[in-house]
């Protein structure tokens, strides 16, 4: 009941901090267009000829590829860099919640802001493609938004993961854009899975990238999917990161050396 | 039975060396070479409950490693540490929401939100009802005679009210074990002397025991009683300040203002005459003369005015870690 307290009680205040930066916010939410962009590109060259897919499926998915993308962004190797640098992190590890709960509010914070912002940019997108606009059905919009909170829980997790590296190393947010890459290619954000060959396909299945967003967004976009598999990958990845988590936290903390405190 | 305990507790920092220009450099990227750095080499103490000690070293001394080392937030190389029954770097809950450490230049306050908002947080993370906080917090701000600032963003407070607010932020769970590294840094004079009043306060009051690192001495003189010195990561002083003093200061200055000018050769066979200027005389004279001394001068010659001072803390102490004479000071004195 106390951590839950707790847990409130940086939730309200990183969400009030993230108020004051609101602005900032809104350039992060407008900088995540790159769906939109990939959906431009892909109805110009008629995606049918590649993919199995109608010009208002792949619509409905960037679409929702988007939404996805928005609730599942994370940046916490950056900060906690920057925290452990500047040695802001060690009245944190002084208190008797561990710094993993900061850095998750404030991402969960980050995201609420986005609410607003992103309805905003869903309602200028569908005034001015009013084809597009479609409503997925309730049941579709609960599974997509269960599978958005896994994958948000997951990426996090993987990038908290190479976090802990910033004990070891002073410049380890560099390997987040070493993530980037088969998150680009592999999760389904410039191109749906079905357009690569089947061995990459298989392949890229067994990662947690195409979970990431690929599913959520099949899901929003109403696309049939595997829903038990997807679920099944996005909890099994959880728990596989979560042991890794724990294992890089406990190791990290005898090798911190407060540098900067 | 003390609440700090130190025994041979070490701390060995491996740092990666580089030899400058192009050689080195292109040396440096296919081979690094280490160097260890004892940064706190066998460091023994104890602090009772209660205590306030100052812990006095040079940059680099091995202070703030030591302070790191004691709550937990590095682990020893060698030795052990116990505060209040707990090993630090386990980092327990029961211990953590025993102690605090407050460094001067970092802060856990959120920069652009008002304090409270800072104290809510912290009040929920060590488990404190919304009354028991209300009720602190009233108590810490009359202490700390602060109050509508709390009300603003942190960005916007000066200095000093950050630094009342940070302590609050600290204090809030009611540590009884504070390590307090450089608590002044950089406030005005009102605002050391008011942060000193605070920590005195709070020591009285909750019988909390307190060990402080601080580069002015006027912070360790007017809070503490003994004091810990280190140099080069070693201990070479652990006992009473005023012995320390006098140790390191065997000659009391002892100021006169003569009604008449008297030669200087008359008033030698006194003491060391250090200032000399017409019928002012600067004297250092040995403890264990200076009462034989004063008399005998009273007696001789017209006084208008006198005072007996110790040389300044500050400078005796400067001049010990200049000179490096650490190793004449005797341990436990």
């Amino acid at each position: 009941m106390k951590f839950f307290r707790a847990l409130k009680a940086l939730l309200d205040s990183q969400y009030a901090l993230m108020l004051e930066y609101r602005v900032e916010i809104a350039l992060w939410a407008v900088s995540g267009l790159l769906p939109l962009i990939m959906l431009g590109i892909w109805v110009e060259v008629d995606s049918s000829n590649f993919v199995e897919l109608s010009n208002e499926q792949i619509t409905r998915y960037f679409l929702s590829a988007f939404v996805v993308r928005q609730f599942t962004a994370v940046w916490v190797m950056v900060s906690f860099e920057e925290d452990t640098l500047e040695g802001r992190i060690a009245p944190f590890l002084l208190q008797p919640i561990i710094p993993f709960w900061r850095y998750f509010t404030s991402h969960v914070a980050e995201q609420i802001t986005r609410i607003p912002i992103v309805l905003l940019m869903l309602i200028v997108f569908f005034i001015f493609l009013p084809d597009t606009f479609w409503i997925p059905s309730l049941l579709h919009i609960l599974l997509s938004l269960l599978s958005i909170i896994l994958a948000f829980w997951v990426r996090f997790l993987i990038h908290w993961c190479f976090s802990m590296l910033c004990f070891w190393n002073e410049r380890a947010s560099s390997i987040e854009r070493l993530l980037l890459i088969p998150y680009i290619f592999l999760s389904g954000l410039v191109a749906p899975l079905n357009v690569f060959p089947n061995s990459v396909k298989s392949i890229a299945m067994f990662t947690p990238y195409p979970y990431l967003l690929a599913f959520p967004a099949q899901l929003l976009s109403g696309e049939k999917v595997n829903i038990i598999n997807g679920f099944a990958m996005l909890i099994i990845w959880g728990i596989i990161f979560l042991c890794i988590s724990l294992f890089a936290w406990n190791k990290g903390l005898k090798h911190y050396s407060a540098m900067g405190a | 039975m003390s609440i700090i305990t130190a025994r041979s507790l070490t701390k060995t920092f491996l740092v990666s060396t580089k030899k400058p220009g192009i050689r080195g450099t292109l040396r440096h990227f296919f081979a690094r070479s280490f160097s260890r750095v004892e940064a706190v080499d066998c460091v023994e103490f104890d602090i009772e409950p209660g205590e306030i000690v100052g812990f006095i070293g040079p940059n680099g001394a091995g202070k703030t490693t030591t302070l790191k080392m004691l709550c937990g937030l590095i682990h020893p190389s060698y030795g052990q540490a116990l505060v209040d029954g707990d090993i630090p770097h386990l980092r327990h809950s029961s211990f953590l929401k025993k102690i605090t450490f407050v460094m001067g230049q970092k802060q856990q306050l959120i920069w652009d939100l008002p304090p409270l908002d800072s104290f809510k947080v912290n009040a929920a993370v060590y488990g404190l009802t919304d009354l028991e906080a209300r009720k602190r917090i009233h108590e810490l701000a009359n202490m700390l005679d602060i109050d509508d600032e709390l009300k603003r963003p942190v960005r916007k407070l000066s200095l000093g009210q950050r630094m009342k607010a940070e302590l609050m932020a600290s204090l809030l769970h009611r540590p009884s074990v504070l390590f307090l590294d450089e608590p002044t840094l950089g406030l005005d004079v009102n605002a050391q002397i008011r942060i000193r009043e605070f920590l005195s306060d709070y020591n009285k009051k909750f019988k909390a025991t307190i060990l402080l690192t601080s580069h002015y001495m006027a912070d360790i003189t007017s809070l503490s009683r003994r004091v810990i010195l280190i140099h080069k990561g070693k201990i070479f002083y652990d006992g009473d300040l005023k012995k320390l003093t006098e140790s390191l200061s065997p000659s009391r200055s002892v100021n006169i203002e003569f009604h008449n000018i008297y030669p200087r050769q008359e008033l030698e066979q006194y003491g060391i005459i250090e200032e000399y200027q017409n019928s002012y005389v600067r004297f250092l004279i040995p403890r264990e003369k200076l009462s034989l001394s004063l008399t005998s001068i009273l007696n001789r010659f017209s006084v208008k005015d006198l005072e007996v001072t110790d040389l300044p803390i500050e400078l005796l102490i400067s001049e010990l870690f200049k000179h490096g004479k650490t190793q004449n000071v005797n341990i436990g004195s």
